[in-house]
């Protein structure tokens, strides 16, 4: 007889990035033999463990669809991408950043302009996280896209504001920017396909359950 | 030469034969099981006035135009809300239960670039004037044998109960308002969420832990065994249905006391359909035994419909399984 795969069957969406040594730990933890992948850079798709791995923000893409059954990514992924028909299972706790509004050191140039333009100009990743935040505290903004490095965005006067995730706060420091509000701490959370959910429903209890315990 | 571009709206699409016959081999079999079974197929309009669709309470409409006498007419989002209308308008007096099937197609909003579609071919049946459980019974009977009848072979039914959790929830004593946050964590399939919402609320620890399992519970019919106390009440109309199915139904049943509808006419059992070939559910449907009052005729009433497209995607999908082993 030969003995099920580490994952039973279940196909898991890591996150390459910063999440990826902490969930590899984790899944270590629960009895997933991660080695292969910790050894292995460039390769993405480790069937004989079921495990594949991407962007953080494509996990919810890969898990909504089925093409992985259960996934891990961070709260934030997840909030700027609120219309994934995905089950959130467990808050995982590490990972832990911070999304933030934060403007140039000094007097608050985004009070400035909400006062005297009726319009505050904000550059963010996040584009729906922060048109929700600004919506739910009743202020006027317009939000630029950057896909680059936000905090040159305040400096160079595109914007007086940016909304961004940060974890220690010394890049912003480091770019003379301060945090103004804190929006919502985000950690890594574990997320599942709903036919999954239903049809592999033992395994993925199995998961959670160590996950839980771990 | 470059083909001259006309282009169709996103979410819209052209059906070519290939495609098309395949299709018509799945909605012949879904059509012959139906009417087998006694459900005569109709037609309605596929846009209605707004007020009428509105009175029923689905899928709010996407699409609205006005005539020329200024009225807002509106795309039905489903078939439920206009065979209720139907019912209550041509069979004012008839006797129950009545049975319809329909292959129609539906229309809803997109999100951009997800994919999804605003125009869907539906095939379902509408069951109305049989109340639970022998109604929901028959539903789910005539919904196994038309998955049968395309060729499905790994499908699941997902049971659950609108009612449950709404009635788990009242007998803690959890206050309406609060009720409704839950059951919106629940519909978003949030349970990080539901777990710090019932941690602010006035609960013991027993209580709060049995709230966020319940939800959570899904699989077969040891999950109705296991129930005790206050559920095992919320899961004893689950109990009457499952007792009435046939053997090669009830093997298919899969119990899930999470299951929640955004769709706000759905009052007691609650079905999806799943295929391990397809990511997402093939279709669903559930009691509504409110609706057709709305429309002039209270009477219990069932229903279930199956997106034809999704169908196709997953019998595709299990024939390349079969290829492969």
């Amino acid at each position: 007889m030969t003995t099920p795969p580490p994952t039973d069957g279940l196909v898991i969406a890591v996150p390459r990035g910063a999440l990826m040594r902490e969930t590899l730990d984790r899944l270590d933890a629960i009895g997933i033999d991660t080695s292969e992948v910790r050894s292995n850079d460039r390769k993405l798709l480790f069937a004989d463990v079921g495990i594949v791995t991407m962007r953080p923000s494509d996990v919810p893409t890969y898990v909504e669809a089925g093409a992985a059954d259960v996934g891990i990514t961070g709260k934030d992924v997840l909030a700027e991408q609120p219309d994934r028909e995905v089950y959130e299972l467990l808050d995982l706790q590490y990972g832990k950043c911070t999304m933030v509004l934060a403007t140039v050191d000094g007097p608050d140039p985004s009070v400035e302009a909400l006062r005297r333009l009726g319009v505050m100009r904000v550059a963010t990743k996040y584009y729906k996280t922060a048109a929700a935040y600004f919506e739910a505290t009743g202020r006027q903004a317009e939000i630029v896209e950057v896909k680059g490095s936000v905090e040159l965005a305040p400096l160079t006067g595109l914007v007086e504001a940016i909304v961004d995730l940060t974890a220690t706060g010394t890049t912003l420091r480091e770019n003379n920017l301060v945090i103004r509000e804190e929006i919502f701490v985000s950690t890594a959370r574990l997320i599942a396909n709903p036919v999954s959910h239903k049809l592999k429903a033992a395994q993925i209890d199995v998961m959670l359950e160590k996950l839980r315990a771990h | 030469m470059r083909p001259q571009i006309n282009p169709i709206p996103s979410g819209t699409r052209d059906v070519l034969p290939d495609e098309m016959r395949e299709l018509r081999d799945i909605t012949e079999a879904v059509r012959g099981i139906f009417e087998h079974d006694g459900y005569g197929e109709v037609w309605t309009p596929a846009l209605e006035y707004e007020n009428v669709l509105a009175r029923g309470g689905g899928a709010p409409p996407a699409y609205r135009v006005f005539d020329d006498h200024g009225e807002v007419l509106a795309l039905r989002t489903d078939m439920t809300v206009p065979i209720a209308r139907l019912v209550g308008t041509r069979y004012p007096t008839a006797e129950p239960p009545l049975r319809f099937c329909y292959f129609a197609h539906a229309y809803r909003g997109v999100r951009p670039h997800r994919g999804q579609m605003r125009e869907f071919l539906q095939a379902g049946i509408e069951l109305i004037g049989a109340p639970a459980p022998q109604g929901t019974a028959e539903a789910l009977t005539v919904l196994y044998h038309g998955l049968d009848a395309v060729g499905l072979r790994g499908f699941r039914i997902g049971l659950g109960d609108a009612s449950l959790y709404p009635m788990l929830l009242r007998s803690h004593g959890v206050p309406e308002a609060a009720i409704e946050l839950l059951m919106d964590t629940l519909i978003r399939r949030d349970f990080v969420a539901l777990e710090a919402e019932l941690a602010t609320l006035d609960l013991d620890d027993a209580d709060a832990e049995l709230l966020l399992r319940v939800p959570q519970i899904r699989g077969g019919p040891e999950v109705l065994a296991d129930a005790a106390g206050p559920v095992a009440d919320a899961v004893a109309g689950l109990a009457a249905v499952y007792e009435l199915l046939l053997p090669e139904v009830a093997e298919r049943v899969i119990f899930d006391l999470g299951l929640a509808r955004k769709m706000g006419y759905y009052t007691g059992a609650v079905f999806d359909v799943y295929d391990p070939a397809l990511g997402a559910p093939l279709g669903g449907g559930g009691r509504y035994d409110d609706l057709l009052g709305r429309f002039g005729r209270s009477l219990p009433a069932v229903g279930f419909a199956l997106t034809i497209d999704r169908l196709h995607i997953a019998l595709t999908g299990e024939e390349k399984v079969a290829q492969q082993s």
